[in-house]
């Protein structure tokens, strides 16, 4: 690995700013948060994703303080933070609300966490101007919250929870309320500001696309548990299982019992009467034990003869062609009425298509275009 | 410890002064007049046990007030003097409502200024206000007397007819407001689908209006048939020693006859008689916070 | 919009049943004659006679002693219940609290005021302005509550999380964000709670002594035997207050609407 890449997760030897060690929480008898071991490194900008009522909120408010774990313990740079009350941890906040406080400015705002420390006057209306400067902000400083537009109040929210400069900066859903456009300009903002100030960011989104292009590292959790921990791409390319592969990005997913066909490729039965598929895998698998192959739509080629050097090859018939501007989705019947998804950029008028529905066409792939998975 | 005194204070507050004090009236309506002196003590003690102390309890009062054809009287009277009054309250403040609900953006706030208005002013003066208006010498009379219409001068103060205006006066905002509420928040564009669909105007009012302001005009209804029913200035200002009701018949009772227990009994049957329309109120309000959520 | 003919008759038959009985009992303050339903000629004899009347000054300073101190006693208690009720965690005896806060709005007067004044009997409290503002302390203190709940309840908790978050202690997060947001409804509920305690016959009734009488007992001591001009009189100086001060509040209420609307002339 190059010498430059940020990757401390990969190094024995780097200490983890937060560490959750066996996490649980309950509300009642339900439990939010199951048994969670993480660690996350200075300077990462960590992405949660996951389902909705997953728990990402829950595990972002106990590291804030607003909740407590039921069992376990969580530190910060090598502190355990449960007994801390939520105002004398290094942690900071950006509610998904923005929580702004109405009855005061956008500089009174800014300044507020500030005041709290005491700092002398000069130095607060410094920072303060920094941070109005930093997230573009100095021409509404005199406004008041219901006065500026939601993106410019999103951005009071984060220049007010990054004036501490703190160690932790928590996001909870920072884009949720922004329109696309303004989202993407937003998240590069964002990028950016976490590069000048090096502070630690995680986040939590429920857009996949979001966790993709901001994170250095991506956690997907579900019913409070964590499923994989990753970089996007890794999440991506080698998902470790279906439901990691299913939640991101579009995939084919086809069952089968699989047979080892040499040291690190799998033969897969996935329909009688059709030829087995080939795929590589580093997992061993007992003979005949049921797998699933994770295929990404636009590693599949359509093509309208088998060509000859295909590794694994499926005849079907068009059943549906979505055509998205940049790309078009084919949606083929393959034997025993299953349909696969095949993705094709667009690089030529649309007129000039080749394939229109009920024609027959080839999918096909590589041996290591896909992942074999257990579950 | 902070959050615990937040708690402690208002809590302690009511249950030595309203908690507490109602369970005085509720002792005191089961004992007689000898035991009902202070500091009433307990006739509750654990060596007799329970068996002794419900055999102790004396249900005097309450057969009294059975016995007595004033009493039941007095509830009926202010049950019909309640009901009916609210019903007036009702087809007065309907109109209001729905014209407010109908006028220009621009005016609301200040339609709505008017009607709170006077809640605002002494309830006192307010009912004092339709003395002079209803005596027969009074504004009224002279009015009717000048223009001819009567001969002789009516007799409305002191009948259970002035009763009815000062309650329809002095509640009338309770009503408006709830209604005004829901039909504000009702979308005239549904009366347009309903004329369209071959409503006359009233029928479009009598079947699309009307239930899409059901809410509004229950809540109005027990906004004011819940107070009048134990309400006391009104009734002995303007209904005069012929009109019965409850409130008037407790106060005159602990006032005038000193008759601690009896006052009391009769305050715990008016709770009791109260509760009912209470919970259908709560069940209509959670009714349409549910619907609205 | 504009109104049908039937509805430009209901609102001015409405509001002209709501004011003209006020309007005329301000009219006829002014006349001269003791026959109040005669009118004689214009006079201000009677707030003459009013105000040489002690004893009405004397019950129009205690009911202004006891609205201030149990308005503001009231304000305190009900925030502190709303802010349990809608903020504090689950505590024993909860339904209770709540069911204490909303008995006393829907209790008739006479049964407050017959218990309240059987607890002073039994307890040997004697009876006077303490005990009408304990009185009314306790059932405006519910009002108070109510009204301070429903901004609380549609206040954002995250707000005071953010607090918080940003390092306040608890109690200045308080003071800091929660009391200037609620504030408008902390002085709503007060003046609430000042205009019943002003207003209260009936319990001041059941829980005075001889030695303070508040003017509605007064002035109901004096209605009850017919109208009076300088109850005429008196009503109309109450009824200016109260006009007055609502002007006074819209005006307040309009400047710092315009004031929030050109936000940014504050301080640094
Ligand atoms: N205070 C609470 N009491 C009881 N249950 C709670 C509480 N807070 C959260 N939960 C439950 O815990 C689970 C996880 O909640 P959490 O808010 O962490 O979800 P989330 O992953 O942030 O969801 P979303 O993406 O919708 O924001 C949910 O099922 C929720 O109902
Ligand atoms: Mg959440």
């Amino acid at each position: 690995m190059p010498e430059n890449v940020f990757a401390p997760w990969t190094d024995p030897g780097a200490e983890p700013l937060i560490r959750f060690r066996n996490v649980t929480k309950r509300f009642g008898d339900f439990t939010a948060v199951r048994d969670l071991t993480l660690d996350i490194y200075e300077h990462e900008f960590f992405a949660l994703l996951g389902p909705s009522g997953c728990g990402k909120t829950t595990m972002m408010r106990m590291l804030a303080g607003f909740e407590t774990p039921s069992s376990g313990h969580i530190e910060l740079a090598g502190q355990n933070i449960v007994p801390v009350p939520p105002n004398k941890r290094a942690v900071n906040m950006m509610f998904q609300s923005y929580a702004l406080f109405p009855h005061l400015n956008v500089w009174d705002n800014i300044a507020f966490g500030l005041k709290r420390d005491g700092m002398p006057k000069d130095a607060l209306r410094e920072r303060v101007a920094e941070m109005l400067k930093l997230t573009h902000l100095e021409r509404f400083a005199r406004r008041k919250p219901h006065q500026i537009s939601g993106g410019q109040r999103q951005r009071v929210a984060l220049a007010r929870s990054l004036a501490k400069a703190p160690k932790l900066l928590l996001l909870d859903e920072p884009m949720g309320a922004l329109d696309k456009k303004l989202r993407q300009e937003t998240q590069f903002e964002l990028m950016d500001i976490q590069e000048k100030t090096g502070t630690t960011f995680v986040i939590v989104t429920h857009d996949q696309e979001e966790a993709m292009t901001v994170a250095s590292r991506v956690a997907v959790m579900d019913e409070g548990e964590l499923i994989q921990v990753a970089t996007p791409s890794a999440i991506y390319e080698a998902p470790n299982c279906v439901y990691v592969a299913d939640f991101i990005g579009d995939v084919n997913i086809i069952e089968g019992a699989a047979h080892r066909a040499s040291e690190k490729h799998y033969t897969l039965h996935w329909a009688d009467g059709q030829a087995p598929l080939v795929a590589a895998s580093e997992m061993t698998f007992s003979p005949a034990q049921k797998a699933f192959l994770a295929i990404r739509p636009e590693k599949v080629l359509v093509t309208a003869d088998r060509p000859a050097d295909a590794e694994n090859a499926i005849q079907g018939r068009i059943h549906d062609i979505a055509y998205l501007g940049n790309i078009s989705t084919y949606h083929v019947e393959v034997a025993g009425g299953r349909l696969l998804k095949a993705q094709t950029a667009n690089t030529r008028r649309i007129e000039n298509r080749g394939f229109t529905w009920e024609n027959r066409v080839w999918l096909s792939w590589d041996a290591t275009a896909g992942v074999l998975l257990e579950r | 410890m902070r959050r615990v005194l937040i708690i402690i204070v208002p809590y302690l507050w009511l249950l030595a002064l309203f908690l507490i004090p109602f369970a005085i009236v509720l002792k005191i309506s089961l004992s007689d007049v000898a035991m009902a002196r202070p500091p009433y003590l307990p006739q509750f003690s654990w060596e007799d046990g329970l068996g002794a102390f419900l055999s102790q309890l004396d249900f005097e009062n309450f057969t009294f007030l059975t016995t007595d054809d004033l009493y039941w009287k007095a509830y009926l009277s202010s049950l019909q003097i309640a009901a009916t009054s609210t019903l007036l309250t009702l087809l007065v403040g309907y109109p209001i409502a729905y014209a407010m609900a109908r006028a220009p953006d621009e005016w609301r706030a200040t339609l709505m200024m008017l009607v709170i208005l006077p809640f605002w002013t002494s309830f006192l003066i307010r009912v004092y206000s339709w003395m002079g208006i209803l005596s027969q010498e009074g504004y009224l009379n002279q009015l009717l007397l000048g223009l001819g219409v009567i001969s002789e001068p009516l007799i409305i103060l002191n009948t259970k007819v002035a009763v009815y205006i000062g309650i329809v006066y002095t509640y009338i905002p309770f009503m408006i407001l709830p209604i005004y509420a829901a039909l504000h928040r009702l979308d005239s564009s549904l009366i347009e689908a309903a004329e369209d669909l071959g409503c006359s105007r009233a029928k479009a009012f009598w079947l699309v209006t009307v239930p899409l302001s059901r809410n509004g005009i229950i809540a109005g209804c027990f906004l004011v048939f819940i107070p009048t029913l134990g309400e006391f200035v009104i009734p002995s200002l303007l209904g005069g020693s012929g009109t019965l009701m409850i409130g008037k018949v407790l106060w005159e009772e602990f006032f005038n006859n000193r008759g601690w227990p009896i006052a009391s009994a009769v305050a715990v049957v008016l709770v009791l008689i109260l509760i009912i329309p209470i919970v259908l109120f709560q069940q209509n309000q959670q009714k349409q916070n549910e619907a609205q959520s | 919009m504009r109104l049908s003919w039937f509805n430009i008759t209901s609102l001015t038959l409405g509001f002209a049943f709501l004011y003209l009985p006020m309007i005329i009992l301000v009219i006829y303050s002014f006349n001269e004659s003791r026959l109040v339903t005669v009118w004689t000629g214009f006079s201000t004899k009677w707030y003459g006679e009013l105000l040489s009347n002690q004893a009405f000054l004397d019950a129009a300073w205690v009911t202004l002693k006891v609205a201030v101190f149990s308005s503001t006693l009231a304000t305190v208690l009900g925030t502190l219940a709303a802010y349990a009720l809608v903020r504090g965690a689950r505590f024993p005896g909860r339904t209770l609290f709540s069911g204490m806060i909303y008995a006393p709005l829907v209790m008739p007067e006479v049964i407050t005021g017959l218990s309240l004044l059987l607890l002073f009997i039994g307890i040997g409290l004697d009876r006077g302005v303490l005990t009408i503002v304990l009185a009314h302390t306790t059932f405006s203190m519910c009002y108070v509550s109510v009204v301070v709940s429903s901004r609380l309840v549609s206040f954002d908790q995250s707000l005071e999380e953010a607090a918080l978050d940003l390092g306040c202690s608890p109690w200045d997060a308080f003071r800091l964000v929660t009391l200037p947001i609620i504030a408008p409804a902390v002085v709503s509920g007060w003046l609430l709670a000042f205009t019943l305690s002003l207003d209260d016959l009936v319990i001041a009734s059941f829980t005075t002594g001889p030695s303070a009488t508040t003017l509605p007992i007064k002035i109901f001591s004096a209605v009850r035997l017919g109208v009076s001009p300088e109850i005429n009189a008196l009503s109309t100086l109450m009824i200016a207050v109260v006009t007055l001060g609502v002007i006074i509040a819209s005006l307040i209420s309009k400047r710092n609407f315009v004031r929030e609307q050109h936000g940014g002339e504050g301080r640094h």
